[in-house]
């Protein structure tokens, strides 16, 4: 059987093509985008990018109501925006199996927040699978899309960073064959979901929890792995590899599901132990149910809820070992954040911002770093669309004179994820706050996916592109401008005529990112510093741009110097220098 | 509680291709018939942040991240980001580095010094340790972006594949255009980390 290297991600996607599925839809997100890239090798299945993830589901369960196997998948905080669909979907049940895959962020390498999406298994009373590897991932793909059927029910599978970027071996499978064709099936007391209907579908959901947990106990994804001493451990996910690490010779009850637990099972191994651990990541969510199933577990007591979890914290959790460090470095070593790209087209805007002392209200996408040193110009930054209700809200509270700073900066593919509804209340509520549009045509900050406006759908065909202006103009903003963020004076000028307008008005700053692979962007030649010229101001540090490199050796108070190898001569530099030091081939 | 899993880090500068070569690692090593895994970060630590890729092997691997102490072999693709993840060795680890300085925001922006003894730091803790001359060999084979191939060069004399494997693995992985010059870069590579290895040998017992 052919075996590949796959990520927890390229192994959902695999599974999603074995198991038949036909429709998948996904907003991108940090740690599941490369799930949908991926689907993109099945021609067997019709996958897109939708606007937001409550799109994402609400397309994948209208497959399912044909009668097609679908997936959706999110990262953990897309399952919020998606969970008004989610909840009542439990209640409908489904026709083509529905898996919808949440992939968490422990530890926040790229998020917002930690928050445990095992608890919205519970809250939407949903099974939930969650595998501990990539042939897991693959396996359990195919099992909730089964099981979704077998027990009519939407599916989730939940992976963590460390699963969804994590590659591993996978034995690779032919698709299933056979399955129904999609047709149009009528049946209002299902899916028409008006009171006296979901009240009986209610029932009908409490009914299947149960009948899901008595089955639970009897399948082989979840197992006792046989070992030795009185030590019993419970355990699911990436956690459960930490768990064998640590404890190489402990009896261990592995559970592929962790919603609903197979209670029985549960307490059948129980009973077998003087010490029983549960090792989960996060929330005590095992932990929890299984105390108040009246058995005594050491869990949290001892492991952390913040952060994820790793051999090291298991160890020293268990054991008290600390890891066996030998080379200590300083704590002083500079640190290497990341930042805006050579040539990004965002950073000219947050240079003006910080300049008019705006107060920004920011959103999520590659310009929340807009926030580092030294462009320090976002003063917020809460959730996909924030920024725009959050400027309305300041601006009805603060006098004029402060009201005015306030300025919502928001990317294309945010705005247009849960941005618009924000800026049709700035305008039918009569708020006086400025829009700045960041518009470089592309999801940047996932690794640089399409959206409706960027005018090329996730297969890369072409497709319409949203007129933003026309858009902005149509809910009732007057004043919308389109601005080239590498014209500073322009940039700055603009920003600060809008600012003090006491009306709604939008700025489009308007240049594809520098990492479009589809359009590339044209590289200019680097730019150079006139030694001569250079007095050492630091002006031009004030960008933030990782090509220009200050050597404090050089002249009285040091000298800029522009890294040949970064540089692609977007021509911001020359724009803030007063001594006309920098631009092309100054220095040879 | 070592098991008998060999733990690979490789670091460097979001952007420096540290994701192909740790692809090119962990394919060659399921070849070689090895359980393997690799993790590393994506998203935002990638926009030129500090980055990090764990490729563990053995008969069979738990954890696919390396816990702090029991990393093997270090290689770095810039010298402050190889420093920076020396606490992940064990005593008696390799290290190889590159021998290239790129400034972070705090250095350039004139709020912290770059180490100008990074090189000494590495070989006072790890006497065995190879710097290797990552974009001269890179040049020398005709291509500046070859310099992820020359390090993956100089890695593999440190990991008991056999030669001919990976230069399959190569040929799998690499478009055909650019097969001859990444082929040079990683036998110049390999050349030079032997060439060093022997050196830092010989001299310990003159």
């Amino acid at each position: 059987m052919e075996r590949a290297i796959l990520s927890g991600n390229e192994a959902i996607a695999r599974g999603a093509y074995e198991a038949g599925v036909k429709v998948a839809s996904a907003y991108p997100g940090t740690p599941s985008t490369e799930i949908l890239e991926n689907m993109t090798r099945y021609p067997s299945i019709d996958a897109s990018w939708a606007p937001n993830e409550k799109v994402a589901l609400e397309v994948g369960m209208g497959a399912c109501f044909g009668g097609a196997r679908s997936l959706v998948a999110m990262k953990h905080v897309g399952v919020n925006v998606a969970a008004d669909p989610l909840f009542t979907l439990s209640y409908t049940g489904v026709r083509g199996g529905l898996v919808l895959v949440t992939a968490d962020d422990p530890e926040l390498h790229s998020s917002q927040n930690e928050q445990d999406n095992r608890n919205y298994a519970k809250f939407a009373k949903m099974p939930m699978f969650e595998p501990a590897d990539s042939q897991e991932a693959l396996t359990f793909t195919r099992l909730a899309l089964e099981v979704s059927e077998q027990f009519d029910t939407p599916v989730f599978l939940r992976t963590t960073t460390r699963i969804s970027h994590s590659k591993s071996i996978v034995t690779l499978s032919d698709p299933v064959t056979g399955l129904p064709a999609p047709s149009l099936e009528k049946n209002p007391p299902k899916f028409v979901m008006l009171p006296s209907n979901a009240r009986k579908r209610h029932v009908l959901v409490e009914e299947r929890l149960r009948k899901m947990e008595e089955w639970a106990c009897e399948q082989p994804f979840n197992v006792v792995e046989e070992g030795s001493g009185a030590v019993g451990v419970i355990t699911s996910g990436v956690s459960y590899q930490y768990a064998r690490e640590v404890l190489p010779e402990a009896t261990i009850l592995k559970l592929g599901m962790v919603y609903p637990l197979p209670k029985r099972l549960i307490r059948e191994f129980a009973a077998r132990f003087e010490t029983l651990y549960v090792i989960e990541e996060l929330d005590p969510f095992i932990e929890e149910q299984i105390r108040a199933m009246g058995i005594e577990v050491r869990g949290k007591d001892l492991l952390p809820i913040c952060g994820e979890l790793t051999v090291g914290r298991v160890r020293q959790a268990l054991s008290g070992e600390t890891p066996p460090v030998y080379v200590e470095i300083e704590d002083s070593l500079p640190q290497r954040p990341p930042s805006m790209c050579p040539g990004c087209p965002h950073r000219g805007v947050f240079h003006a911002l910080n300049r008019l002392k705006a107060f920004v209200t920011g959103d999520i996408g590659c310009y929340t770093l807009g926030f580092m040193e030294p462009l320090s110009a976002m003063d917020t930054c809460i959730c996909m669309g924030a920024s725009v209700g959050n400027a309305t809200g300041l601006s009805k509270v603060l006098d004029e004179e402060q009201a005015r700073r306030v300025v919502a900066v928001i990317g294309d593919s945010t705005f247009l994820h849960t941005g618009i509804n924000g800026l049709m209340d700035m305008v039918y509520n009569q708020s006086t706050s400025t829009l700045v549009i960041l518009d470089n045509r592309i999801t940047a900050m996932t690794g640089r996916q399409e959206h409706p406006g960027s005018g090329y759908t996730l297969g890369g065909e072409e497709a319409f592109r949203v007129d933003l202006e026309q858009l902005c103009r149509s809910v009732g903003v007057e004043h919308v401008q389109l601005v080239d963020p590498y014209d500073l004076d322009l940039t700055r000028r603009i920003l600060k005529e809008e600012m003090a307008r006491s009306t709604v008005s939008v700025v489009i700053f308007r240049r594809p990112c520098m990492l479009v692979k589809r359009d590339p962007v044209k590289r200019l030649p680097a730019l150079t510093v006139d030694a001569a010229r250079c007095t050492g101001c630091r002006a031009c540090l004030q960008l933030g741009c990782p090509a220009i490199e200050w050597r404090p050796e050089e002249g009285d108070k040091g000298k800029a110097h522009i890294n040949q190898l970064l540089c692609v001569g977007c021509g911001l530099c020359p724009q803030v220098c007063r001594f006309d030091a920098m631009g092309e081939c100054h220095e040879k | 509680m070592k098991n008998n899993t060999t733990n690979i880090l490789i670091s460097g500068v979001g952007g420096q291709g540290i994701l192909l070569a740790s692809e090119i690692l962990s394919e060659a090593l399921m070849l070689a018939g090895f359980d393997v895994k690799k993790n590393e970060i994506h998203g935002m630590s990638q926009r030129g942040g500090s980055v990090v890729s764990h490729i563990r092997f053995g008969a069979k691997v738990y954890s696919s991240i390396i816990p702090e102490g029991e990393g093997d072999v270090l290689l770095g693709f810039e010298l402050l980001e190889t420093y920076r993840y020396l606490p992940l060795l064990r005593k008696g680890a390799k290290v190889l580095a590159n021998d290239l300085k790129i400034f972070p925001a705090p250095v350039n922006l004139g709020k912290a010094v770059y180490p100008n003894d990074i090189p000494e730091r590495i070989a006072r803790h790890f006497p065995g340790s190879t710097l290797v001359p990552g974009l001269d060999l890179a040049l020398e084979a005709g291509d500046p972006r070859t310099v992820n191939v020359v390090l993956l060069g100089a890695l593999s004399g440190s990991i008991d594949i056999e030669p001919g494997l990976w230069l399959e693995i190569l040929h799998k992985m690499v478009p055909e255009r650019f097969l001859a010059v990444n082929l040079k870069a990683f036998e110049l590579g390999r050349r030079t980390a032997s060439a060093t290895g022997q050196a830092v040998q010989e001299g310990a017992t003159a």
